[in-house]
């Protein structure tokens, strides 16, 4: 069986260093564009959901 | 043998009941050959059982007849075979069914051997009381009566659809920053710019707006809502692949109206289509609520 983790945060993209810390990987793009490509490749990596947060943060999720 | 005619005729009314509703169920559940193999022989032995439970009756043969009834209790098996089997197979669907309505197929399933179980019942026993008028009218009897029973039966069964509770229209969508909206109802942050493009462009939505309590209670039941979700995809189709969770079908609740919401990117843009689909989604058996029986329920009726 495999076992996946469900409503996480599996990585976070930013352009911003300040607003983002803690335990999941933390991604850091130069511009919005570099960081939506960034959120598609990770989002097609963990077959998984992205979610913005407004601010340039973006979330990859599995739900 | 004296009740060759009479068993036989029960048994073939019971099989034909069968097979009549299996062909009903092709979109709640497509059967391939091995499906309809399997049901059609269950329904089988449940209308030889049912085919001489007659004759043990007229014979006094009692302990013969409480057998009967014993095989009849196997029955309770077709429904955690289907259950088990619909269970393993949810991985395998793009939008899954959910639990409540792999339990109302499963239900379904064992309710219709029993309705097998009593067409060849009353066929027997029509078969039995016009022995004396000779073979050709014992069996037109039967058959008759068996047709009634099963089309009867059928009928009694039929449990209403999401049009017969709630009115359906299309309604729009729109982004709130990240968050899709549809017709007021906030539902989930779609992220990327793109998909946010292509759910404005090829996304259709309605609003299912229940028209009165008890549809209101009913539709608040999440089993109800995946099975919405399951069935309007698969009727039209969906946009999505493994793992594009953004393109995951969407039922949301509007908890100040009771209405629910559903989006989805179809496969093909088609309004209409959709609108169908949603109206003819059965409404679970394990959904229905009926407040409006209970004297607090109609209080909160005459206040709304």
């Amino acid at each position: 069986m495999d076992i996946t983790p469900t409503n996480q945060i599996l990585a976070v993209i930013t352009t911003s260093r300040d607003r983002v810390g803690g335990s999941a990987p933390i991604f850091y793009a130069d511009s919005v564009s570099e960081l939506e490509q960034m959120a598609v490749y990770l989002s097609r990596i963990f077959m998984a959901a992205i979610h913005d947060l407004g601010n340039e943060v973006y979330i990859i999720v599995k739900h | 043998m004296r009740y060759l005619t009479t068993i036989v005729l029960a048994t073939f009314s019971g099989l034909m009941a069968r097979l009549y509703m299996l062909r009903r169920d092709y979109r709640q559940y497509p059967s391939y050959p091995q499906g309809w193999a399997i049901h059609l022989f269950i329904g089988f032995i449940g209308a030889l059982l049912g085919a001489v439970m007659i004759p043990s009756l007229i014979e006094a043969e009692y302990a013969a007849v409480s057998f009967l009834l014993m095989a009849a209790s196997q029955f309770r098996e077709v429904r955690n075979i289907e259950r088990s089997g619909l269970e393993k197979l949810e991985k395998t669907e793009l939008v899954a069914r959910g639990t409540a309505y792999i339990e109302g197929i499963a239900r379904v399933f064992e309710a219709r051997n029993y309705l097998a179980i009593w067409t060849s019942f009353t066929a027997a026993a029509v078969s039995e009381m016009t022995l004396r008028f000779g073979t050709l009218a014992q069996a037109g009897a039967a058959l008759a009566a068996a047709a009634a029973a099963a089309g009867l039966l059928n009928q009694l069964m039929r449990g209403p659809s999401i049009g017969d509770i709630a009115d359906i229209k299309p309604t729009e969508i729109s982004f709130d920053g990240p968050i899709l909206v549809v017709g007021g109802v906030s539902g989930m942050n779609v992220g990327l710019p793109a998909a946010r493009e292509r759910y404005l462009k090829q996304g259709v939505a309605v609003e299912i707006i229940p028209r009165d309590v008890d549809a209101k209670a009913t539709l608040a039941n999440i089993g109800q809502m995946q099975a919405i979700a399951h069935d309007a995809a698969s009727m039209v189709g969906v946009y999505m692949d493994v793992g594009e969770q953004e393109y995951t079908p969407l039922v949301r609740r509007d908890p100040e109206s009771g209405k629910l919401v559903m989006v989805m990117i179809p496969s093909e843009d088609n309004q209409e289509a959709f609108l169908e689909a949603v109206s003819n989604v059965p409404v679970l058996e394990t959904a229905i609520r009926k407040p409006l029986r209970s004297v607090a329920g109609r209080m909160m009726d005459r206040r709304g």
